[in-house]
């Protein structure tokens, strides 16, 4: 489905069916250099459960138009803009690595407007390091390598995904090229900086109302467990799962506990 | 902080694709010969059917034995999905068929084993696919023969029968630049040898009863996808390739593009293609070629060095016209070789006895340790004749377009000791020439 949000043309995925603003809205947000795809595990599942999907690309990632915003802040707006657009007064949101800090400022900006939060991969500071900071910005395809390398905890992901016979980390590698190629305007670099530079997590954490889960791989090297204590402890009556055997990319590499969790905790 | 590194060859050729059995713990990848599996509840079986959610639902479409093998040659080739099919041959045609139909087009090099060359000539061709042959060399023969129906390039590593190194760069800049995947046959080189996505094929197959299997006991075919070519942008400018991205009716009215912004095609090969051709591998071969894969790296090493040697020791015999191969200086494509192909340029080649049909029969029935079958890629040497045996129809004349004289002979060669092959050849030419 195209919208158009802040005046750029916007992609989002509906899980294979046409959205409808008057079911329960989900919203899934991609992490850094990644797209709408990496929820493919998921999204389907919800949209044909019962849940109006919209699994975003963000600005200038994938085929939604525009330049990549610099700030997690600027990127929540947007979010808020998007519900507008697609006609959601309330909506649960589910973000991933970068996307979980957009989701946590979403709902500390609009905190009546959103309804769950679950935060997969995250971690607060998100910093990330001087040496992939510059990889983003001069060696691109180096930054990939590392973070495709570092998100994955097996040469064996099963069931795989999107299914059987799809190598994970090719795939993996591969969509951050393309996203690379879409827009050659050093997206991975603004969306590293943008999780760099983030400094509202804990206000943000402690404002949360609504029912939050935090879906955690015990493998994950980029948001390592026990990077998220900060979120744990501020977001009050924050669910914490750990998923075994699972690295960063939690979607593919155990793609039916992720679904699980998120719908046991969408369906309340 | 020293930048992590992906796994090497070796290591994926071993360990891609496969985990110990969770549920028995065998270390090697257990045959899982159940044509089906079962479902945990109704709401499971739905979601698998409509891919809410990966598993396996029934062996045509998927098996877990098959997965560990299309995964493991997807990770070795570097590329985002593999299928296990029948032969190399369901591996081409599943491979055209995903994106090609009725009116399509399809430039392909002229230089094609002979089932490709038939499967595009006349059978695909039966069914509304018309194909343009190039001499894979001339480039300029490649870009005029694309037409507005045009959907595919293709051609192999190494062609047939005289090896031309195709140039997968140049051949691919050409395809890119009119919004088409180059699709390549990569039979002959194996990733060991060459990674064809590395320089731009977008697309590629195996005829895994070769190389990959390594040991002539299993046919079998690998259709990888590089998971390179951004098949909606494609559409976008051309119209071509709604099957990725337009609902399709056969799934669910499923927008394969939206799924999966860079494996599409995958996944459209394998819902429809899989589901409605059938062409399925069985687990068993599977397992073979999973056994063969995980010494590729050393059997090639082998393959090539053994090669090199039967080479040389023919490139100056006196019963030989002629040798070609890719690394000698004589051979036209010598230098991309060298760019393409420096670890070795195979171990299948033709050279050509001096004499007649006669000569070239006297050879091969001498040969003691050469097997005379029409197979490639064994751990055992292998020899054709094609004047006697595959063209024994075709007219002198007409073989020498072919590149193929009567006294061509096709070599595979395996891991024996060198000198035995080369002795074994050795006696085979001086019968060919007794009676000349």
């Amino acid at each position: 489905m195209l919208l158009n949000v802040q005046g750029q043309e916007t992609y989002c995925y509906t899980g294979g069916k046409a959205f409808n603003p008057e079911l329960p809205t989900v919203v899934f947000i991609h992490g850094a250099q990644h797209d709408h795809s990496v929820w493919a595990l998921q999204t389907r599942y919800f949209a044909h459960h019962g849940f109006g999907v919209l699994a975003v690309d963000l600005p200038g990632h994938g085929r939604s138009k525009g330049s990549p915003l610099g700030s997690v802040e600027a990127l929540a707006d947007w979010l808020l803009a998007l519900l507008d657009t697609a006609g959601v007064q309330k909506a649960a949101l589910v973000g991933h690595s970068m996307g979980s800090l957009i989701a946590l400022e979403a709902a500390y900006r609009a905190p009546g407007r959103i309804t769950r939060l679950a935060l997969v991969g995250t971690a607060y500071p998100m910093k990330v390091s001087d040496v992939l900071l510059e990889a983003s910005l001069n060696e691109e395809q180096t930054a990939i390598d590392m973070v495709n390398i570092w998100s994955h905890s097996t040469m064996a992901q099963k069931p795989s995904c999107p299914g059987p016979g799809f190598h994970v980390m090719g795939g993996n590698q591969r969509l951050m090229q393309y996203v690379s190629r879409r827009n050659p305007a050093k997206v991975f670099h603004t969306d590293f900086s943008a999780c760099n530079n983030y400094s509202n997590g804990e206000a943000a954490a402690k404002s949360i109302g609504c029912p939050a889960l935090l879906l955690l791989g015990t493998r994950d090297m980029m948001t390592p467990p026990r990077a998220t204590a900060t979120l744990a402890k501020a977001i009050n009556g924050a669910r914490v799962v750990h998923i075994d055997n699972c690295g960063h990319n939690l979607m593919a590499e155990q793609p039916d506990a992720v679904l699980d969790n998120l719908y046991g905790f969408m369906k309340g | 902080m020293s930048a992590p590194k992906y796994p090497g060859f070796d290591t994926l050729s071993l360990h891609a694709g496969a985990a110990p059995d969770p549920a028995t713990g065998a270390r090697a990848t257990p045959i899982y010969l159940s044509t089906s599996f079962v479902f945990k509840d109704s709401d499971h079986a739905a979601s698998l059917f409509n891919m809410e959610r990966a598993g396996h639902v029934y062996s045509r479409i998927s098996n877990p034995t098959n997965a560990v093998l299309e995964e493991r040659i997807a990770a070795l080739e570097g590329g985002v999905a593999g299928l296990a099919v029948a032969s190399g041959q369901a591996a081409m045609h599943l491979g055209l068929a995903t994106i090609a139909g009725a009116g399509s087009h399809v430039v392909a090099s002229r230089a094609l084993y002979g089932g490709s060359q038939n499967l595009l000539a006349y059978t695909m061709k039966r069914f509304g696919i018309e194909t343009t042959f190039v001499d894979p060399r001339d480039l300029d023969a490649w870009r005029k023969a694309i037409r507005p129906n045009t959907k595919v390039l293709f051609g192999e590593t190494l062609g047939n029968p005289g090896l031309d190194v195709l140039d997968i760069p140049k051949v691919a800049a050409i395809a890119h630049e009119h919004y088409l995947p180059l699709m390549v046959d990569s039979t002959f080189t194996t990733p060991y040898l060459l990674r064809p996505f590395d320089h731009g094929a977008d697309l590629l197959f195996h005829s895994a009863t070769k190389f990959l299997c390594g040991h002539g006991t299993a046919i079998g075919g690998l259709l990888v996808d590089g998971g390179t070519f951004d098949w909606q942008q494609a559409y976008e400018k051309t119209g071509h390739f709604a099957e990725l991205c337009e609902p399709y009716d056969g799934f669910h009215g499923m927008v394969f593009s939206e799924e999966s912004s860079v494996a599409p095609f995958s996944l459209r090969a394998r819902r429809e293609g899989l589901r409605d051709f059938g062409a399925v591998m069985s687990p068993h071969n599977a397992f073979a070629i999973l056994q063969g894969i995980e010494t590729l790296s050393l059997r090639m090493d082998r393959h090539v060095a053994n090669t090199r040697k039967i080479v040389e020791f023919l490139a100056v015999h006196p019963a030989v016209d002629s040798v070609s191969y890719p690394e000698l200086e004589s051979h036209p494509d010598h230098a991309l070789a060298k760019t393409l192909l420096p670890k070795g340029c195979g171990a299948v080649f033709s050279f050509s006895i001096k004499g007649d049909r006669a000569a070239g029969r006297r050879f091969v029935e001498s040969l003691k340790v050469f097997s005379h079958l029409a197979n490639v890629g064994d751990a055992k040497s292998l020899v054709i004749h094609p004047a006697s045996t595959t063209h024994f129809r075709v007219p002198t004349e007409q073989l020498a377009a072919s590149g193929i004289t009567e006294g061509t002979m096709r070599l595979s060669i395996g891991l024996e000791d060198a000198d035995d092959l080369i002795e074994d050849l050795g006696r085979g030419l001086k019968a060919a020439q007794k009676g000349a």
